[in-house]
């Protein structure tokens, strides 16, 4: 270990913090946010201290708008959040983001790249930047990135923004762990067809079309305004309470380059959180919230018992077996179950029982 | 020095990078970052990368960063490590307030590493002030990597 202050005489030189030894979540709740740093590291982590924690701080959230960021590498999504905290703080309020980097699955290493992007908040303890590797997790988001979320919420930052990986027609998991679901879309990459297709685009409360100083930002902006008018006023995808009207998707264009926009999507934002509030939806998103939260720790449990059969004997053979074609993975999925409910998952057996029974018949 | 340093591909291959370190927690957090009025930043994206194919996570924060600006990064990000790239001859003066900067928002437990032209007259003073090592032009990828392995502290305490 490194002593950083080697070079200027011993550490007691340094003031002590005032209680030493006084719980993390204790300074983070004080605003002390290097705790918050290290609390946030732990809640990554998964490990006893982050869960703690993660346990301790629940009964403290639940009072900042999350927004997410979401949309295709490179689409200035970082540069956008950067813009969006300017014109925040200008209201003086806090803001909290955890931005999200794809980590290789070859090293496990990444390269998180977009605090670059979001301007010098240095000395400004109302903003606190996070990023974080994907750690393997698909949907755009890391698994833990809605502890963080909390975390930064029981910290006191209204609103806490998210930035997923860059991501595109399928990634669409940050719109279950946010209230407003921002959407980045930038010229040149289509035409009308796009905008036809599913995925981001129906989850977006709100379409941003960034880099809206480039040309053919116009046009873009005119196509994704033409797809809304071919919606139905109500569709049912849109989940509006009944009896009270849907929110109407909003065609933003931004420039973070001249900040032409940023204060109308800052308002817009502001706005939908009031829709949510006024129409009784956001009863609606938050349980939708939680449940996802839930079935993601399912999977969860599930993934790391699944991850867990590689390692026997009778899987890598049945995987040799698949590579040989010499089973189907259909076929080589018994084996699996079977390694499964020998550790301990009583439903791989009823599994695997029924699928003997239906490949006994082929 | 060449980009093939960085290894095959990028695959983090252990013959290349030695073998992963399963024991920890996390991957190692470095935060990469280039003081003051100095535009080279190859060096700095090179580490940046080779690191990431050793299975690091690299917070890459680029070029004309001020010592309050290194510092805040590395507090908020809680990183392990922080990097330092400079090639513009100015790390007598930057350094020790990046050291200060550090110690003033409480990072006292990272290690410290340098690299780019620091002349080898003043690495005495410069590891004097807190900087692990400093890794100079040609310096072998691995070994900046393996030194960085083997000297991160481990931070597991509750
Ligand atoms: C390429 C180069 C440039 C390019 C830079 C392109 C770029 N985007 O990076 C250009 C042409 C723009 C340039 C401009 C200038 N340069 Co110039 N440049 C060089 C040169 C020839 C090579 C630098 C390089 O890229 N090396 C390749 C990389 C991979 O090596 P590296 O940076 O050393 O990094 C390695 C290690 O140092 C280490 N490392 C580096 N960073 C880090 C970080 C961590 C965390 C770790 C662990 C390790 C590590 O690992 C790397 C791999 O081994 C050097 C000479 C030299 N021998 O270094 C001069 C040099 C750095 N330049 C110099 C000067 C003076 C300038 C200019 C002021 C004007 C000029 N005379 O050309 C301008 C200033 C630009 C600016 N805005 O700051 C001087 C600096 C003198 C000094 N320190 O006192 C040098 C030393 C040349 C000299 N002998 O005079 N330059
Ligand atoms: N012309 C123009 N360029 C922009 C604008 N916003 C961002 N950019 C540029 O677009 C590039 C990518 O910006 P980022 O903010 O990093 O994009 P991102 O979507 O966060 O990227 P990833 O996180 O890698 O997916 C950078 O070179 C930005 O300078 C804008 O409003 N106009
Ligand atoms: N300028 C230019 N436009 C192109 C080129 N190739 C395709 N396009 C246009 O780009 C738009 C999208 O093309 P697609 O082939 O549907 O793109 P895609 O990647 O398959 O789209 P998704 O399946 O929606 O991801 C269409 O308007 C094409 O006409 C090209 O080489 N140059
Ligand atoms: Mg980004
Ligand atoms: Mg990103």
């Amino acid at each position: 270990m490194t002593d950083v202050s080697a070079g200027d005489g011993p550490v007691t030189d340094v003031p002590p913090p005032a209680t030493p030894r006084q719980d993390l979540v204790d300074r983070l709740l004080a605003g002390d946010r290097r705790a918050l740093a290290r609390v946030l590291t732990r809640i990554e982590n998964g490990d006893r201290v982050g869960a703690a924690a993660s346990a301790r701080l629940y009964a403290h959230g639940g009072r900042a708008h999350v927004v997410g960021v979401t949309g295709p590498p490179g689409a200035g999504k970082s540069t956008l959040v950067g813009a969006l905290i300017g014109a925040y703080r200008e209201q003086g309020r806090s803001v909290g983001v955890v931005a999200v980097d794809p980590s290789s699955p070859m090293s496990g290493g990444a390269t998180l790249g977009d605090r670059i992007r979001m301007g010098a908040w240095h000395g400004d303890d109302q903003v606190f930047v996070r990023s974080m590797a994907s750690r393997g997790h698909g949907g755009g988001v890391a698994r833990a990135t809605t502890d963080l979320v909390d975390a930064l919420d029981a910290a006191g930052f209204n609103p806490v923004i998210v930035e997923t990986v860059g991501a595109g027609q399928g990634e669409i998991d940050v719109a279950a762990l946010t209230h407003t679901t921002l959407l980045v879309q930038v010229p040149g990459t289509g035409d009308a067809v796009q905008t036809l297709k599913a995925g981001g685009l129906e989850v977006g409360d709100i379409l941003v079309v960034g880099k809206g100083d480039l040309p053919g930002a116009a046009g873009l902006e005119a196509d994704l305004r033409g797809m809304l008018t071919l919606a139905e006023p109500d569709p049912p995808s849109r989940r509006a309470v009944p009896g009270q009207d849907a929110w109407p998707v909003r065609v933003i264009r931004v420039s973070a380059q001249t900040q032409e926009g940023v204060a109308e999507l800052a308002d817009a934002i502001d706005a939908h959180r009031a829709h949510l509030a006024r129409s009784g939806e956001i009863v609606t998103r938050l349980r939708a919230r939680a449940e996802a939260t839930l079935l993601a720790r399912l999977r969860a449990l599930l993934e790391a018992q699944v991850a867990g059969t590689t390692a026997d004997r009778r899987v890598a053979d049945a995987v040799a077996a698949v590579a040989a074609r010499t089973r189907t993975p259909d076929e080589a999925l018994a084996s699996v179950l079977t390694v499964l409910a020998e550790r301990g998952a009583p439903w791989a057996g009823a599994a695997a029982n029924n699928r003997s029974a239906s490949f006994g018949r082929r | 020095m060449e980009a093939s340093d960085v290894g095959p591909g990028g695959a983090g291959s252990s013959d290349v990078w030695g073998a992963r370190d399963d024991a920890r927690a996390r991957p190692i957090k470095v935060l990469v970052a280039k003081p003051g009025l100095d535009g080279h930043d190859r060096g700095a994206k090179v580490m940046a990368r080779a690191m990431r194919d050793a299975g690091f996570e690299v917070v890459y924060t680029g070029l004309f960063q001020t010592p309050e600006m290194i510092a805040s990064a590395a507090a908020q990000e809680d990183v392990d490590v922080v990097g330092l790239s400079i090639l513009s001859g100015a790390h007598l003066t930057l350094f020790p307030l990046i050291m200060d900067a550090l110690r003033e928002r409480g990072v006292d437990d990272v290690l410290v590493v340098a690299g780019g032209t620091i002349p080898a007259e003043d690495l005495a003073e410069v590891e004097a002030m807190g900087v692990a090592a400093v890794f100079g032009p040609g310096t072998p990828m691995r070994t900046a990597i393996q030194f960085i392995r083997e000297r991160t502290p481990r931070r597991d305490e509750p």
